[in-house]
């Protein structure tokens, strides 16, 4: 399983790239492949605001919906709009597809997202 | 939580690394590399499944025909010694207690394949419906059950038997087969709209003969989870129990209705409403849908027309071969139309979608 060290990760395995005040979200590694086969993401509106741990958006699997969480409290600044036709990039390469950007309103609330070795143990924990 | 079952082939599923799920109580693999290229390789090439937690029903003795057409609402005598016929069972409200397939020995003989989940319940139904000398046996764990299905099942399972395998058309059978030296029930059935065979051997040869199958069939083959079945069936528009009928959906209402002979001289459970249903039509019709804005139908998501709840989902998913978000839906006899503007509820906005027909796959099955 592939956990780059250089994110944050919440507990509901999403992973965050933050610079400076802006924050890029996605889904894990270990979230793409416990849900197998990607075949549809709904995106946030950009401008809307969403809270450390709502509900941001969904992925469904063929199996399954999903929703993802934003990790922090902000302003939707931006969409990966190329995931609602090609979804599938979500299993691909998981690192690289941003789902959306947050204009971060608290950093305070990174404290309480995990670093990859803290997320590694907790994704070992989840068997 | 009682204990999950396995099958005989739980070991092949680790072995072959099957993501193993509770599936209805049996542990089973819903994939092994993924739905999406399972669902490929069974449509282009071949797959192998493990269907082992089917049940398995004898019907034996003297009045035995009789019996089991009071059950079932197709016409039996529609089939010969080895063939195979599928039918709703029914209650006399007309709601299904199963729907399975009938395999037929002769006058006096059949073997009854029936759903994994009832398989408690519909052998409870035969044993409350038989007359005493009829003997009515729960064959369920004397049996596995493996599926070869796709364009390449025949090649793949003919290498492994001296019976020439086009002796066996669609729903025939041959009650004894040697597939790799073990003996075996062999039909020409399935449950994805392909070409392929189900086989019916000891539990005892199961390993071996998953083995066999998928040397025989070299990277032709490739063992299959639950996912895929689903997926396979659904696009197929092959109805499930419990999603396209259930005990509160009659197979007239399913539109099953081909499966439904009222017009014999038998008086099959079921049969009084069945008949009126399908002589006035039922107040709801199982209708094809496809997504016209963006969103995937599951099943259970409410249906609307013109501001009114019309019905439900049955099932409904992206279907992988045909690339489109459709969807099979119970809804008002009304709205059941080609052309009729529907929205489906996807988590509480009203998504756009169309009543249409022939959205489905069309079956590669071998039929006569």
């Amino acid at each position: 399983m592939n956990i780059p060290e250089d994110l944050l990760y919440s507990k509901e395995h999403e992973w965050v790239r933050i610079d400076g005040s802006k924050a890029q979200v996605g889904i894990t590694d270990y979230a793409q492949h416990s849900l197998g086969d990607i075949v549809f993401v709904e995106l946030p509106e950009v401008d809307s605001e969403v809270e450390a741990m709502s509900e941001a958006g969904i992925v469904e699997s063929v199996k399954a919906v999903s929703p993802i969480y934003s990790p922090v409290s902000g302003k939707i600044i931006a969409v990966n709009e190329k995931l609602e036709s090609t979804p599938e990039l979500l299993n691909k390469t998981p690192y690289e597809e941003w789902i959306f950007e947050v204009e971060i309103t608290n950093t305070e609330e990174q404290k309480d997202l995990l670093d990859g070795a803290a997320y590694k143990k907790f994704c070992e924990l989840q068997k | 939580m009682s204990e999950l079952k396995r099958t005989p082939l739980y070991e092949k599923h680790i072995k072959y690394n099957g993501r193993i799920i509770d599936f209805g109580g049996w542990e089973l693999p819903v994939q092994y590399e993924g739905i999406l290229k399972e669902h490929e390789q069974v449509r282009s090439s071949a797959g192998l499944f493990d269907v082992s937690h089917m049940g398995e029903i004898l019907v034996q003795g003297k009045g035995a025909f009789d019996f089991v057409q009071n059950l079932i609402t197709n016409d039996l005598n529609r089939i010969g010694d080895k063939q195979v016929i599928y039918s709703p069972i029914c209650y006399p409200d007309g709601g299904c207690v199963d729907d399975l397939i009938v395999y037929r020995y002769s006058q006096d003989h059949f073997f009854i394949v029936v759903n994994a989940a009832n398989t408690d319940k519909d052998f409870a139904w035969f044993k409350e419906h038989a007359p005493k000398d009829l003997l009515v046996e729960n064959l369920s764990s004397q049996y596995a059950q493996l599926a070869v299905q796709g364009p390449k099942a025949q090649e793949i399972l003919q290498t492994l038997t001296d019976f020439d395998l086009n002796g066996i058309a669609f729903f025939h059978f041959e009650p004894e087969v040697l597939i790799a030296g073990k003996k075996c029930i062999v039909s020409r059935t399935g449950y994805t709209g392909e070409d392929g065979f189900e086989l019916y051997a000891d539990p005892k040869d199961a390993g071996d003969l998953w083995e066999s199958l998928l040397n025989a069939g070299g990277s032709s083959i490739a063992p299959i989870g639950l996912g895929a079945r689903d997926t396979l069936r659904f696009e197929a528009k092959l109805p499930l129990y419990g999603h396209e009928i259930s005990a509160e959906i009659s197979p007239v209402e399913a539109g099953l209705g081909f499966f439904v002979r009222p017009e014999i001289d038998a008086d099959f459970l079921g049969k009084d409403v069945l008949k009126r249903q399908k002589e006035n039509g039922a107040d709801r019709d199982l209708c094809e849908f496809i997504m016209i804005d963006r969103g995937i139908p599951r099943a259970g998501y409410e249906v609307f027309a013109e501001g009114e709840k019309i019905g439900f989902i049955t099932t409904g998913m992206f279907a992988p071969t045909l690339q489109k978000n459709i969807g099979l839906a119970l809804i008002q006899k009304k709205y059941a139309k080609s052309g009729q503007p529907i929205e489906i509820s996807i988590r509480n906005k009203l998504i756009k979608a169309e009543v249409g027909k022939g959205l489905f796959y069309s079956k590669k099955t071998k039929r006569n």
